[in-house]
């Protein structure tokens, strides 16, 4: 090793920077989100944003939520999972059972109480019971609805049933070393069994009908829907930032550096002495937690949660959604998310005008998957990087991090190369 | 010295093609071998065999005082039971900066939580900084890593061996690539860490073998064909035949 490349000091050890410090992005990213969320206040009280608008800016923002963990479990982590949305929609579907049981409970208990005789709590439950299952042709309260009176259990449920699912179906995926490919498709059937079992009616969860009047909170019918709507996206703005927080603290530090190395290549990181499946089976089950908390976060917003939400397509989109982001960054995915998922909004609701060639008329709400197939491909191949590539160009943003000379000896890369 | 090591018996088929065949070796502790042989001999196979890379049809791999056998245990076991091993063609983590590279080689626990809730100290950051002092990267430390040239990528990967502190080194051809001043560290390096550890070099470079000044053991076509001091296993007939001879 030539000496003279000793000259030069290194920098000095630097403990227990900030996680804002080493990150700075983390900041920016808070600090946009809280501009955004102060905004759409702002706007929403004036009446200049509708009550539909504060719930699609809401939606959206559980979407950048779910889309951040898929990073970390693709983007970071290199398992491309083609399931995530499945413990977005249980999420939905945990809160769903406690809003309509309360509810219709409500309901249920008002119009009971003019009868002569005070109804039975039994009555009471199988007057709930014909109310919520009536669609399916029954009137029997299904073992998956035991805890649905319980606002608290159905909350623990949110975290409990997709972080179980993942934490079984991460088991025996990674303990038996399934990988790339076969681990999407593994994950894609997964969510394809999970769809078709709730389409079926004796699932107990209603089937194709889903669950409906999600974005009436039981005992809070006295609020409009616009101060309901706020609230929910404040909830949804307070929980990014919570799992942006997280997450960014999850992929900085060691921990960061073993999954990266993971994605990178798993085999070398096993012979440094690190089981790789325990790692795997953590980022999967916690951004699989964090997908539930969004979902139940997101469907009291879209007012129904069905089955079709499940539907395999759902988690292809959210690969999509990171892969236009930029993968491998936390606020990429998030723009991608939001970014996506709103024009995608604007072409399928009629917003975007028809293109009329004269011999074939362009209508949005049929060719716009097609165009969104076709940036997804023009992204991988031309703009690996995806939007979140464009911050790089910002001049004097991200300073290499490093002093002295570029390339010590030849074959090394050259100082104009060690900017990139 | 006593057997850290012992390869007993073992025998591996590639479709159909015998990588290894019957071998035996047995590395004691401290101790500092060579091992030559020819392309294809199964010089790196024999590596991949003791970190459960590659699985032996039949034979025995036994480690330790208690003669644990490597056989039944996961990559990531055999490594944290120390052994360690620096790939023939260097593999770092090139999206990642030298420091980091030799943080996570860093003898520290290493399951999810522990590393989740991991917090630098300043022993960690100062043993870091010596290993790279030795291997002529501390100026390079904030580096990513792919931008290092080949050789540097062989120091990084000899200093993350350093870092990992383990009691058997398996050393794939560490000098490819490197300086002749490189390589007399190099030899300078193995020599001084084989006075307390376990280290085994696979290396085609005669000479940088002869500054070993250590036991050879030759492979030919998966088997020993030879072993002692360099200049008893240059004389073996045999040895001049397949190896040196071409
Ligand atoms: N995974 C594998 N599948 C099939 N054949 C293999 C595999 N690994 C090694 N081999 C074969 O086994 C033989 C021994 O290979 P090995 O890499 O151990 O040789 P080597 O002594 O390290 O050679 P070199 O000096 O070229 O590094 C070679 O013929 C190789 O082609
Ligand atoms: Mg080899």
């Amino acid at each position: 090793m030539p000496s003279d490349a000793l000259a030069t000091s290194a920098r000095p050890f630097a403990p227990r920077r900030s996680l804002i410090a080493q990150n700075p992005s983390v900041l920016w990213f808070l600090l946009a989100l809280a501009l955004f969320t102060l905004g759409v206040t702002v706007l929403a009280e004036m009446g200049l944003v509708s009550t539909s608008m504060v719930k699609t800016l809401g939606k959206t923002l559980c979407l950048c939520l779910v889309a951040v963990a898929m990073d970390v479990v693709w983007g970071y982590c290199g398992i491309l999972s083609l399931g995530h949305m499945a413990f977005f929609g249980i999420g939905g579907y945990a809160i769903g059972m406690w809003l309509m049981y309360a509810r219709t409970e409500i309901i249920v208990t008002t119009s009971l109480a003019a009868a002569p005789i005070p109804p039975t709590p039994e009555e009471i439950v199988d007057a709930v019971g014909t109310q919520i299952f009536g669609v399916v042709g029954s009137s029997e309260f299904p073992w998956l609805w035991a805890f649905a009176d319980s606002l608290a259990l159905q909350l623990l449920m949110v975290v409990l049933v997709p972080g179980l699912l993942a934490l079984v179906f991460g088991w025996l995926a990674f303990r038996s070393r399934v990988t790339g490919v076969y681990l999407s498709i593994l994950t894609q059937a997964m969510t394809l069994a999970l769809s078709l079992w709730l389409f079926q009616n004796d699932t107990g969860l209603r089937g194709n009908n889903g669950l409906s009047g999600l974005q009436n909170i039981p005992g809070y019918d006295h609020v409009p829907q616009s101060t309901v709507s706020l609230v929910f996206f404040w909830a949804s703005a307070a929980a990014l930032a919570a799992g942006y927080l997280l997450f960014a603290w999850v992929v900085s530090g060691k921990f960061g550096s073993v999954i990266r190395g993971i994605r990178d290549n798993e085999a070398r990181v096993r012979f440094l002495g690190y089981h790789v499946e325990h790692y795997k089976l953590f980022v999967f089950t916690l951004t699989a937690v964090v997908a539930g908390i969004a979902g139940a976060l997101y469907y009291p917003q879209a007012g129904i949660i069905n089955p079709a939400e499940i539907a395999p397509i759902a988690s292809i989109y959210l690969a999509v959604w990171v892969a236009i982001g930029g993968r491998g960054r936390l606020y990429g995915a998030a723009i991608g998310a939001a970014f996506v998922s709103l024009l995608s909004s604007w072409f399928t609701g009629g917003g975007a005008p028809d293109i009329d060639l004269g011999f074939y008329r362009i209508q949005w709400t049929d060719w716009w998957l097609v165009l969104l197939g076709l940036s997804f491909v023009a992204v991988t191949l031309l703009a690996p990087k995806g939007i979140g590539g464009l911050f790089d160009l910002i001049p004097g943003r991200r300073t290499p991090d490093r002093q002295g000379d570029y390339g010590p000896d030849d074959g090394a890369w050259r100082r104009e190369e060690g900017t990139e | 010295m006593t057997a850290l090591l012992e390869v007993s018996g073992v025998s591996v088929t590639f479709d159909g093609f015998r990588a290894i065949n019957n071998l035996s070796i047995q590395i004691g502790e401290p101790e500092l071998r060579a091992v030559i042989g020819p392309n294809g001999a199964g010089k790196t196979t024999f590596m991949d065999i003791v970190t459960g890379k590659t699985r032996p049809d039949e034979g025995r791999v036994l480690w330790g005082e208690r003669s644990v056998s490597l056989l039944r245990m996961s990559e990531s076991q055999i490594a944290r039971a120390g052994i360690g091993r620096k790939f023939q063609k260097p593999t770092v983590f090139e999206d990642q900066t030298v420091r980091e590279n030799l943080a996570m080689a860093l003898r520290n626990p290493r399951g999810p939580l522990a590393v989740l809730f991991h917090r630098k100290t300043p022993e960690g950051a100062a043993r870091i900084e010596s290993i790279a002092e030795e291997i002529g990267l501390l100026p390079a430390l904030p580096r990513k890593a792919g931008e290092l040239s080949h050789g540097q990528k062989q120091w990084l990967e000899i200093g993350m061996l350093l870092a990992q502190d383990p009691r058997l080194l398996l050393v794939d051809e560490p000098a490819a690539g490197m300086t002749p001043a490189e390589r007399e560290h190099t030899t300078e390096l193995l020599k001084r860490i084989a006075r307390s550890r376990a280290v085994v070099v696979v290396e085609h470079d005669m000479e940088f073998v002869r500054r070993l000044d250590c036991k050879v053991t030759v492979l030919h076509e998966g088997s020993v064909l030879a072993e002692g001091t360099l200049d008893h296993v240059t004389r073996n007939q045999q040895v001049i035949d397949v190896y040196l001879g071409r």
